[in-house]
C-alpha cells in the first residue's frame, strides 16, 4: 500500500491559488456542473456511497447529513464551513485553504445546491487571517465568473458565500458556538435540541461541514472510477488529510490512504523522531483526543481499529508524537493548561473541573499526591466526560482518562501521605 | 398535545409529550436537584446538578431539558447519577465564599438545601473562591459575586421578564461571571432596582440591602417616635416566610407583630393607596377635561418609574405626577401626623415595609422629603421584615390579631388591591366614575382589567365616556404597551404598568420562593380582601376624607400639590 496519495491535496501546487483561471485549468469548477445536473440527494448518495465521515472531530456520516439537510423545510438555509481548525496539532485545514482554495469553495456552493441554501458562511479562525485576502479574492473571482450569485451557471441557483473571522475562542469550533459567534455573540454553546441542523446560523436550518470535507467533494463528485473507493481498507475506504507534529524529525501535513498504523505515519511519513528518542506518547486528533502508549503504535488509522483501540478515532486528524523528554503528567498539565484557557464557562463541570484537575495535577508532579487524589482526579474527569453541555467539557479530560488507563505508573503515590 | 407513557425508576407515569423529566418526576414526588432550573424559566441547564440517565444514551442527561418521549425510560437515582451530582455540589462549593451564618439567606439558601440533602461532610475539593468584594453601590440591591454560583437565572428574569438586561455573562472558564456590562455599579446601568434578581438567586449572591439595623438603632432610642406602614400586599405574603399556606391573609397577626417589635403606631399604606387614588382619579379626569397629556400612565410602582427615566423619558410627561402611596404616606405622616401629635417631624422615624426594593431606592429620593428630613427613613422589605419577626421570637402563625392604628389605618379595598396587576386601574376607574358622573356605581368589579395576562386591554364606559384603558406587568410587557402607544396602534387615555410580574405581590422584596403559581395565589387573596370589606371605593373612606377637610381640601390644591405629587427627569445609563 502506497504511504500517501493525492485526492483530496491532488490540486496542491497544481494551479496558482490565487487565480479562479488557474483553477479552471485544472478542471476546476467541472463538479459544479455536473452537480448542477443533479439531484441533492443523489449528491448526498455519492458521498454515502463512498462511506465519507465527516473531517471536523465528530465523524458524522456526511452523506446523511447532506441529505437530513436536504429534508428541511425551510423559506431560507444555510451552509457553514468550519474553519476554526482550533486542535491544537491541527492544521491540515489550514494547508487546503492556502494551497487549494477554489476546490473547498466550489464544495460548498455544490453544498448550497444540493440542500437548497441560499447562504454560506466561512468561520475561519482568526489566526488565519492571512488568509482572508485569498478567500476574499476567490469568492470575488467567483462572483464575476458566475460561479456564486444571482443566477449560478444560467442554472437559476441563487447562493452567496460570506467569509467571517473568529475571535480566537476554542469553543467556538464546536458548531451552535460558532453560529453565536457569527451572530456577534459571546462564543457560548446553545443547549440543544434545537439541534444546528434544526437551528444554526442566524436560527436557520444550517448544513455545518469541515474544510476537508468540503474541499473532499468535487473530487469524489468526478471520479468515475472509484479511485477514492479502492484507497484504504475494506471497512474503511478512503484517504485522509492528517498533521503530523512534535518530537518528529519531518512534521507536516499528509495525505494518506485509511489503514496505515501510527507507527508508519510516524516514521514513514514524518522521519520518525528527533534523534531517534523512544517514543513517551502519541496524542491522536488534537488536545481532546486519547493518548496512545508506545505499545498501541501498530494500530490501522482506521476509525474503528482506532476506536477498538480505545483511542480517539481519528478526531481532527492531528497526530502529536512527544519522545521520552516529556513525562506524562508533564504532558497532561500543558494539555490541561490549554482546557482551562478555554472552557468557556456556563456549565459548572467544565468550568470548575478543569480547575481542579489542574491543581491536581499540579500536586502530582511535585510528588505530594495521596491515593484520594488520584481517585478524585478520576472521578472529577468522570463527571466532565458524562454531565457538561458540550462536546468541549465531554472530551476535555480524554487525555487524562486515556492516561490512568495505559500509563497507570505515572499516577503512582511518590512518597507516603497520611490519608485523612 | 399527546400524551405518552414514561418510566422514572421504573415506575409508569403518564405524561404530555415533551414535558421536561424534572417536572415529570415532581408529579411523582421526586425531587431532582437543581440550582438553575427556575419553574418559571426557559432551560438554562448550567448548573448540571439535574443529571439523569435515560437508557439508550451514553452521556447523563439533563433533566431540566430531557423532554418526554413515548417509552422513554429514566434514572434519577443510580451511582453514575448520584456521583455527578455530589461531584457537581462539591464544585460549586468550592468556588462558593461560605460564610453561611452571617449570610442574608442563611435558611433559605438552595445551596445550603442541596448540602444539606447529600450530606456533604468531607468534600474532595479545595476551596478556589477569589473573595471578590461585595458590590454596595445603591440603596436597593447588594451583589456578593464571591457567592454566585452561576446559574444564570437572575440573568434570564432581567432579559426575558423585564426586558432590561443589566447583567449578563462575562468572562470565560474559572473567569467566568455574571456581572454588569464593564461590571459598572448596577445604578449606573439599565438596571431599574426592581430586585426580581434577587427573588430568584439560589443563594446570597444577589440580595436586598439590609436596613433592620436601622430599625432596631430607631426602635431603641428613646428620642424618636417610630412608626411604621405596611403596603397592601405583604399581608398576603408575608405568611411564606412562616411556613403558611402562599396567599394566607395575616393582617391582624402582623399588626400585633409590629406592635411587638417596638413600633409606636402601625399605620396602613392602603390608607394611602386611596390618597393616591384622590389625587391621581382627579388628574385623570382633570387631563380628560383639559386637554392634558394622555394617556396618564401610573406612577406607584418605582421599578417602572426607574424604567421610564432610564429607558423612556420621552414618555415622562405621560406618568402621574402623583407620588407612590409610600412617598404620599411619608409626606402626610412628617406634616399633617407631626402637627396632629405634635411631634416634631425631625424626631418621628418613618418605616415602611414593602414588596420592593426599588422602594428603598424611591425613599432616597430628593422629592420625598424636605427642611432636611426625609419622609420615609427607613424602608423594609417583606423578607427584612420576617427577619425582625424572627428575631424578636414572634410566633406569627398563632400571634393574636389586632387593628391598624388611627388616624392612617384605614384602607379600602380600593387600597388593597393596589398590590396586583390592574388593581390600581379598578381602584381609579371605581373613584373616576362616581366623580366624573356623581352617580353610584353599580358593579365594582372591572373583570377586563385583572388576571396574569402581561397585558390586558379594555374599554371602559364611564357613563357614556368610554375611556380606552390597558395594564401591563413585567416590563418586558409594559416594553411593548410602550410601543403600541407610541406607534400610534392603540389610543389609550389611562395606563397602569407594574414593574414586577403580577404586580406588588410578585415584588423583588417578596419572599423567597414567589414563583408565579405563588403570585396568583395571593392575587386571588387580594381580591377576597377587597370583596370583603364594606368599604371598597377610595373615595369613601372616612380617614381620608378627614384628611382633606382638616388639611388638603381636595384633591390637586395648592397643598397637595406640594406634598403628595413629585416630577421626574431623565437619567443617563452607561
Amino acid at each position: 500500500m502506497a504511504k500517501t496519495v493525492s485526492f483530496i491535496s491532488r490540486n496542491f501546487g497544481t494551479y496558482a491559488p490565487s487565480s479562479l483561471d488557474s483553477y479552471e485549468s485544472v478542471g476546476g469548477f467541472q463538479a459544479l456542473r455536473k452537480a448542477l445536473t443533479m439531484d441533492g440527494y443523489d449528491i448526498a448518495a455519492v458521498l454515502s456511497k463512498n462511506q465519507v465521515q465527516g473531517r471536523g472531530g465528530a465523524a458524522y456520516d456526511m452523506g446523511k447529513k447532506w441529505s437530513q439537510a436536504r429534508d428541511v423545510e425551510a423559506p431560507l438555509k444555510c451552509v457553514v464551513c468550519n474553519a476554526d481548525e482550533g486542535e491544537p496539532g491541527t492544521f491540515k485545514d489550514r494547508e487546503i485553504l492556502t494551497r487549494d482554495p477554489f476546490q473547498m469553495l466550489e464544495g460548498m456552493i455544490i453544498a448550497g445546491w444540493a440542500v437548497n441554501a441560499q447562504d454560506g458562511y466561512i468561520y475561519m479562525r482568526e489566526e488565519y487571517s492571512h488568509l482572508r485576502p485569498l478567500l476574499l479574492s476567490a469568492i470575488d473571482q467567483c462572483e464575476k465568473k458566475g460561479y456564486l450569485g444571482e443566477d449560478i451557471l444560467g442554472s437559476g441557483f441563487r447562493y452567496r458565500l460570506h467569509l467571517y473571522s473568529g475571535a480566537g475562542a476554542y469553543v467556538c469550533g464546536e458548531g451552535s458556538a460558532l453560529s453565536e459567534s457569527i451572530e456577534g455573540k459571546a462564543g457560548r454553546p446553545r443547549l440543544k435540541p434545537p439541534y444546528i441542523k434544526q437551528s444554526g446560523v442566524y436560527h436557520l436550518p444550517t448544513c455545518m461541514n469541515n474544510v476537508e470535507s468540503f474541499t473532499l467533494v468535487p473530487g469524489l463528485l468526478m471520479d468515475e472510477q472509484g479511485f477514492y473507493r479502492s484507497q484504504g481498507t475494506r471497512d474503511c475506504p478512503g484517504t485522509k488529510m492528517i498533521s503530523v507534529c512534535g518530537n518528529v524529525k519531518q512534521p507536516g501535513v499528509f495525505e494518506i490512504p485509511f489503514g496505515l498504523t501510527i507507527r508508519e505515519i510516524i516514521d514513514d511519513l514524518a522521519g520518525g523522531t528527533q534523534d531517534n528518542r523512544p517514543i513517551r506518547l502519541v496524542q491522536l486528533g488534537g488536545a481532546s483526543g486519547r493518548l496512545a502508549s508506545p505499545s498501541m503504535l501498530d494500530t490501522p488509522y482506521t476509525y474503528r481499529d482506532m476506536e477498538r483501540a480505545g483511542l480517539t478515532a481519528i478526531g481532527s486528524g492531528a497526530v502529536l508524537v512527544v519522545d521520552n523528554r516529556t513525562s506524562v503528567v508533564g504532558f497532561l498539565r500543558m494539555t490541561q493548561e490549554f482546557f482551562c484557557h478555554e472552557s468557556c464557562g456556563q456549565c459548572t463541570p467544565c468550568r470548575e473541573g478543569n480547575r481542579h484537575i489542574k491543581l491536581l495535577l499540579d500536586k502530582i508532579a511535585a510528588g505530594e499526591h495521596t491515593l484520594r487524589d488520584v481517585a478524585t482526579l478520576s472521578k472529577f474527569a468522570n463527571i466532565m466526560c458524562n454531565a457538561s453541555l458540550c462536546g468541549l467539557g465531554e472530551t476535555a479530560q480524554s487525555a487524562l482518562l486515556s492516561a490512568m488507563e495505559h500509563f497507570p505508573d505515572a499516577f503512582q503515590i511518590k512518597r507516603e501521605v497520611a490519608i485523612r | 398535545m399527546s400524551k405518552v407513557t414514561i418510566k422514572i425508576n421504573n415506575i409508569p407515569l403518564e405524561v404530555e409529550k415533551g414535558t421536561r423529566i424534572i417536572d415529570a418526576a415532581r408529579l411523582l414526588n421526586i425531587d431532582i436537584p437543581h440550582l438553575c432550573y427556575h419553574p418559571d424559566q426557559t432551560a438554562k441547564a448550567h448548573c448540571r446538578l439535574c443529571m439523569v440517565e435515560v437508557a439508550g444514551q451514553r452521556k447523563l442527561q439533563a433533566s431540566c431539558t430531557a423532554l418526554a418521549t413515548e417509552g422513554m425510560e429514566v434514572l434519577t437515582d443510580t451511582k453514575k447519577v448520584y456521583d455527578a451530582q455530589v461531584g457537581v455540589l462539591e464544585m460549586i462549593l468550592a468556588d462558593h465564599k461560605q460564610n453561611c451564618l452571617m449570610c442574608a439567606r442563611n435558611g433559605s439558601c438552595e445551596l445550603q438545601k442541596l448540602c444539606q440533602r447529600f450530606n456533604l461532610l468531607v468534600p474532595d475539593l479545595p476551596s478556589v473562591s477569589k473573595n471578590e468584594p461585595i458590590r454596595v453601590t445603591n440603596p436597593s440591591i447588594v451583589r456578593d459575586p464571591s457567592k454566585c454560583v452561576k446559574c444564570g437565572r437572575c440573568v434570564k428574569v432581567c432579559a426575558d421578564v423585564q426586558g432590561v438586561s443589566a447583567i449578563a455573562y462575562s468572562g470565560r472558564s474559572a473567569d467566568f461571571s455574571i456581572t454588569t456590562a464593564f461590571d459598572a455599579p448596577l445604578d449606573e446601568t439599565d438596571c431599574v432596582l426592581c430586585g426580581q434578581c434577587s427573588l430568584v438567586c439560589p443563594v446570597g449572591a444577589i440580595v436586598e440591602t439590609d436596613n433592620t439595623a436601622d430599625v432596631w438603632r430607631a426602635i431603641h432610642d428613646k428620642s424618636k417616635h417610630v412608626i411604621v406602614q405596611v403596603a397592601p400586599s405583604v399581608r398576603v405574603s408575608l405568611g411564606d416566610q412562616f411556613g403558611m399556606e402562599p396567599g394566607e391573609l395575616v393582617t391582624g397577626k402582623m399588626v400585633t407583630a409590629l406592635k411587638l417589635l417596638g413600633f409606636e403606631k402601625v399605620f396602613d399604606t392602603n390608607f394611602a393607596a386611596d390618597l393616591t387614588i384622590m389625587e391621581e382619579a382627579s388628574e385623570l379626569l382633570s387631563r380628560i377635561q383639559t386637554g392634558g397629556t394622555l394617556p396618564l400612565v401610573t406612577s406607584c410602582s418605582s421599578g417602572w418609574v426607574n424604567y421610564a427615566e432610564k429607558h423612556h423619558p420621552e414618555l415622562l410627561p405621560h406618568l402621574s405626577t402623583a407620588k407612590s402611596p409610600q412617598g404620599m404616606f411619608g409626606a402626610v405622616v412628617k406634616t399633617y401626623y407631626a402637627e396632629k401629635t405634635g411631634i416634631d417631624p425631625k424626631d418621628i422615624v418613618s418605616v415602611s415595609v414593602m414588596p420592593c426594593t426599588a422602594k428603598k431606592f424611591e425613599a432616597t429620593r430628593p422629592e420625598l422629603g424636605r427642611d432636611g428630613y426625609r419622609d420615609v427613613d427607613v424602608v423594609l422589605t417583606t423578607r427584612e421584615l420576617a427577619k425582625l419577626i424572627h428575631y424578636e421570637g414572634v410566633d406569627l402563625i398563632n400571634a393574636p390579631e389586632s387593628e391598624f392604628d388611627s388616624p392612617l389605618g384605614t384602607g379600602s379595598g380600593a387600597g388593597a388591591i393596589f398590590g396586583v396587576t390592574g388593581g390600581v386601574m379598578e381602584a381609579a376607574l371605581r373613584t373616576a366614575y362616581e366623580k366624573l358622573t356623581g352617580k353610584t356605581l353599580a358593579r365594582l368589579d372591572f373583570e377586563t382589567v385583572r388576571g396574569f395576562d402581561g397585558i390586558k386591554e379594555s374599554t371602559v364606559d364611564l357613563d357614556g365616556t368610554p375611556v380606552r384603558v390597558a395594564v401591563a406587568h413585567g416590563l418586558k410587557n409594559a416594553d411593548e404597551l410602550i410601543r403600541r402607544v407610541k406607534s400610534g396602534e392603540a389610543n389609550y387615555t389611562f395606563v397602569e404598568i407594574m414593574a414586577c410580574p403580577g404586580g406588588c405581590i410578585g415584588g423583588g422584596g417578596q419572599p423567597i420562593g414567589t414563583t408565579n403559581a405563588v403570585r396568583r395565589r395571593r392575587i386571588k387573596a387580594l381580591y377576597a380582601l377587597d370583596q370583603s370589606l364594606p368599604l371598597r371605593k377610595s373615595h369613601e373612606n372616612p380617614d381620608v376624607q378627614a384628611l382633606y377637610r382638616d388639611y388638603f381640601h381636595e384633591p390637586l390644591s395648592h397643598r397637595a400639590h406640594e406634598l403628595l405629587h413629585t416630577s421626574y427627569k431623565r437619567r443617563e445609563t452607561r
